[in-house]
């Protein structure tokens, strides 16, 4: 008896079980939290008579969405609409990069700039966006786009065929076609090429140390796929140019207001947290550094290529990523100022069908899904620029 | 042959450089950087017009062309700011839909709440006294906000609105995520495998999805979770959301923090004798979260912005008003740049001064005090 109660306090002393308890208490108890949530869910599922499963996801969606990148008519399923909000997702976060890019990258330099007006400006810049919310940007952006632009009677033509209005912007665009795709991904297929090959030639002069002029070898990779397809296909370049007509604007592409100002909105904001990661990158490489690279008779430029970017991607890449990710989080504001994005899709589809469980859950899952497969890939680049020690 | 005495030499013969004199010492200062080469000029001279431009629009916008009598009409037929709108709504669009007459309650409270952060902010305070401090003042924010005693009247949740309501839902998210969030921090780097994993995907999966899907499960999914008959707060229900969210980023800087504590100071906790709670509690979490303020209070003015969304999920936030101000129907159309401005302008001092505390705090570490 005493010695039972003696080997039972040792083992709650023995650390090996306190470590094995301790986790058999932490998965037990959120597997009974678990139980406890999924049986009050489908008691007040069955309660409220809503169905369960993604059953839903084939039936006929019936709801229109203002603008698709794919084919979708309210005929479709539950299933392509979401997919449509997630391709108009992706489409409008990816401009938003690459203009938060762009922009992030200017002024980031600026504020560095020797110049004090310049700096100052880009400085103000970077606090106006930075210290006022988002959304309430999305707000101003599409207000100002709807009230302060005329009407469509009225637009403005601010280039040859390109008008401005409340109804957002119009612009001529080429009549794309089948082959006009197959040109493009021949063209895709000829700077991979360009790319590896240039890989090659350089390898190759590291090795045998002879210069060769290698730049005809390389335009040709490029060249070469593309003007095959041109030739082989012969497609027609035809452009839809927008005509101002008595009520409406005909012909060309438009971009909605609900477009333009979620893509302005994502790209400003986006591009003061650049601009302050660029800068600090740019700083974070010593004076030495350009120094020695022009004792090496390294130009400018050069110097900036080889010696100082390699050095600041380092610090850039890991606070870039997560800049790139929060743009691509906050892009489901879109269901603010009624852009139809994922979000905005599925709360429709939710409410048309009262499968909210369901519908979040494809939601989360989609974002979590794009989220972990952007940061692999930063991952992936931020190791070939990472510092290469022993 | 060059003697040290020679060079020395040389060096007196040497004519002295001559004070470049004061204009000169002007010129190279202020002119150089600005006209020293004609790029420069022309950058120079760019800047200076988009400057002219804000200038003129802002002073002719809120001065010259500004609208400051008469009512709707006069502000629909003017080219400038409106500032009878201000006159006539800043009270709704600060306060919301809390009684009217009840307004100096939720005013009091501000201020006190205010006070209790401008001297917590000191460094100079950083002792036990401000849990007292932080006591009082939450008991008497929330006798002034609820009433229902000391013959103040009961305001239900539902009318709190406004900017009390943004200060509220972001104070209380953090300071109930931060506790949450070095719990997570903890488990993220425990030596327990099951333990860590949990702690990982929880936070990896609220960081890898939008704030507004959290607010959405928070509003929607919730419901549905609590056995029948019992309802949650709407309020309460954002708020929930919010501090979950708020815990995970919290967890991610307290990490931070732990991983930059070198390992010697927990064997050396280990040699003295403590055990995992007091080493953390005694040694390792002083330093670790010492380390950790600064990107805590990014994350803090992170937040106070995030909080304008649960505007989406229908909660009458300090956006949200102003917003709801724009549509009464004497002013629909007439004030929305007015609106948005003053939001701004709010939203730009306080994220601001937070932006501005943290990089005092940061140089200060820097200079090791403490």
């Amino acid at each position: 008896m005493q010695a039972d109660s003696m080997s039972g306090t040792r083992l709650l002393y023995n650390l090996r079980f306190r470590a094995i308890l301790y986790q058999v208490l932490a998965v037990g108890s959120i597997v009974l939290l678990g139980l406890y949530l999924f049986s009050n869910v489908s008691q007040k599922l069955a309660e409220q008579n809503i169905a369960t499963g993604f059953g839903y996801l084939s039936r006929e969606a019936g709801f229109v969405i203002s603008q698709t990148m794919i084919d979708y008519k309210p005929t479709d399923t539950y299933g392509r609409a979401i997919l449509a909000g997630i391709v108009n997702t992706i489409w409008v976060s990816a401009w938003s990069v690459v203009l938060a890019s762009i922009l992030g990258l200017v002024v980031g330099i600026a504020r560095l700039s020797r110049n004090p007006l310049l700096a100052l400006l880009a400085f103000l810049y970077v606090e106006a966006l930075r210290n006022v919310p988002l959304l309430l940007y999305l707000f101003l952006w599409y207000a100002l786009i709807v009230t302060g632009l005329p009407a469509v009677r009225e637009a403005w033509e601010v280039l040859p065929h390109v008008f401005v209005s409340n109804s957002g912007l119009t612009v001529p665009s080429l009549n794309w076609t089948r082959a006009h795709t197959i040109i493009f991904a021949a063209l895709v297929l000829g700077g991979v090429l360009a790319v590896f090959l240039r890989r090659h030639i350089t390898a190759e002069r590291i090795r045998t140390g002879k210069e060769r002029t290698a730049w005809p070898l390389i335009a040709m990779a490029l060249l070469i796929p593309p003007a095959l397809a041109f030739l082989i296909l012969q497609p027609e370049f035809t452009v839809s140019l927008p005509e101002k007509g008595r009520f409406r604007l005909t012909g060309g592409s438009q971009l909605t207001p609900e477009f333009t100002a979620l893509l302005i909105g994502l790209a400003l904001s986006a591009s003061a947290g650049i601009a302050e990661i660029v800068r600090s990158g740019i700083l974070s490489v010593r004076k030495g550094q350009w120094e020695a690279s022009r004792a090496l008779g390294l130009r400018d430029g050069l110097t900036m290529r080889l010696v100082v970017l390699p050095q600041a991607l380092r610090v850039i890449i890991p606070p870039l990523t997560s800049s790139y990710l929060s743009l691509f989080k906050n892009s489901s504001l879109a269901i603010a100022i009624g852009y139809p994005d994922l979000v905005m899709v599925s709360n429709t589809t939710m409410n048309q069908t009262g499968q909210a469980i369901e519908g979040i859950a494809i939601f989360m899952l989609v974002y979590l899904g794009l989220s972990i497969a952007i940061s692999l890939f930063m991952n992936w680049y931020n190791s070939r620029v990472a510092l290469k020690e022993r | 042959m060059t003697t040290a005495t020679d060079i020395a030499e040389a060096q007196l013969k040497m004519p002295v450089r001559r004070d470049p004199g004061v204009e000169r010492r002007l010129f190279h200062r202020t002119l150089k950087p600005l006209i020293g080469t004609p790029v420069n000029a022309v950058v120079t001279l760019v800047c200076l017009w988009v400057m002219w431009l804000g200038i003129k629009g802002a002073y002719g916008w809120l001065v010259t062309r500004a609208v400051t009598e008469g009512g709707a009409q006069a502000c629909k037929v003017g080219q400038g700011a409106c500032l009878p709108y201000y006159e006539a709504k800043l009270r709704f669009m600060v306060f919301g839909v809390y009684p009217y007459d009840e307004h100096w309650r939720v005013a009091l409270a501000m201020l006190l709440f205010l006070g209790a952060i401008a001297i917590t902010m000191v460094p100079r305070f950083w002792n036990k006294k401000l849990l007292v401090l932080w006591g009082v003042t939450i008991v008497t924010t929330a006798v002034l906000l609820w009433g229902g005693v000391f013959g103040l009247s009961y305001v239900p949740t539902t009318q709190w609105s406004g900017l009390p309501l943004s200060f509220l839902l972001s104070a209380v998210g953090l300071a109930l995520g931060f506790p949450l969030g070095v719990v997570l921090a903890l488990a993220r780097s425990s030596k327990l495998p099951a333990i860590r994993v949990i702690a990982i995907v929880f936070i990896e999966v609220i960081r890898g999805v939008p704030l507004i899907s959290i607010l959405f499960m928070a509003s929607v999914m919730l419901p549905l979770f609590m056995p029948s008959g019992v309802t949650v707060d709407k309020l309460l229900r954002a708020q929930i959301a919010i501090i979950i969210f708020a815990a995970a980023y919290i967890a991610e800087a307290v990490r931070g923090g732990l991983q930059a504590i070198p390992r010697g100071q927990h064997e050396a906790a280990s040699a003295m004798g403590l055990h995992y709670w007091q080493s953390m509690r005694l040694i390792v979490l002083p330093q670790a979260l010492k380390i950790a303020i600064p990107p805590l209070v990014n994350i803090s003015i992170g937040f106070f912005q995030d909080t304008t969304l649960v505007t989406i999920i229908g909660l009458l936030d300090f956006l949200s008003t102003v917003r709801t101000a724009m549509t009464d129907p004497n002013w629909v159309g007439i004030a929305v740049l007015e609106g948005y401005v003053f939001a701004a302008v709010v939203f730009l001092v306080f994220s601001y001064g937070m932006g501005a505390y943290s990089r005092f705090l940061e140089r200060r570490m820097r200079l090791g005090y403490d």
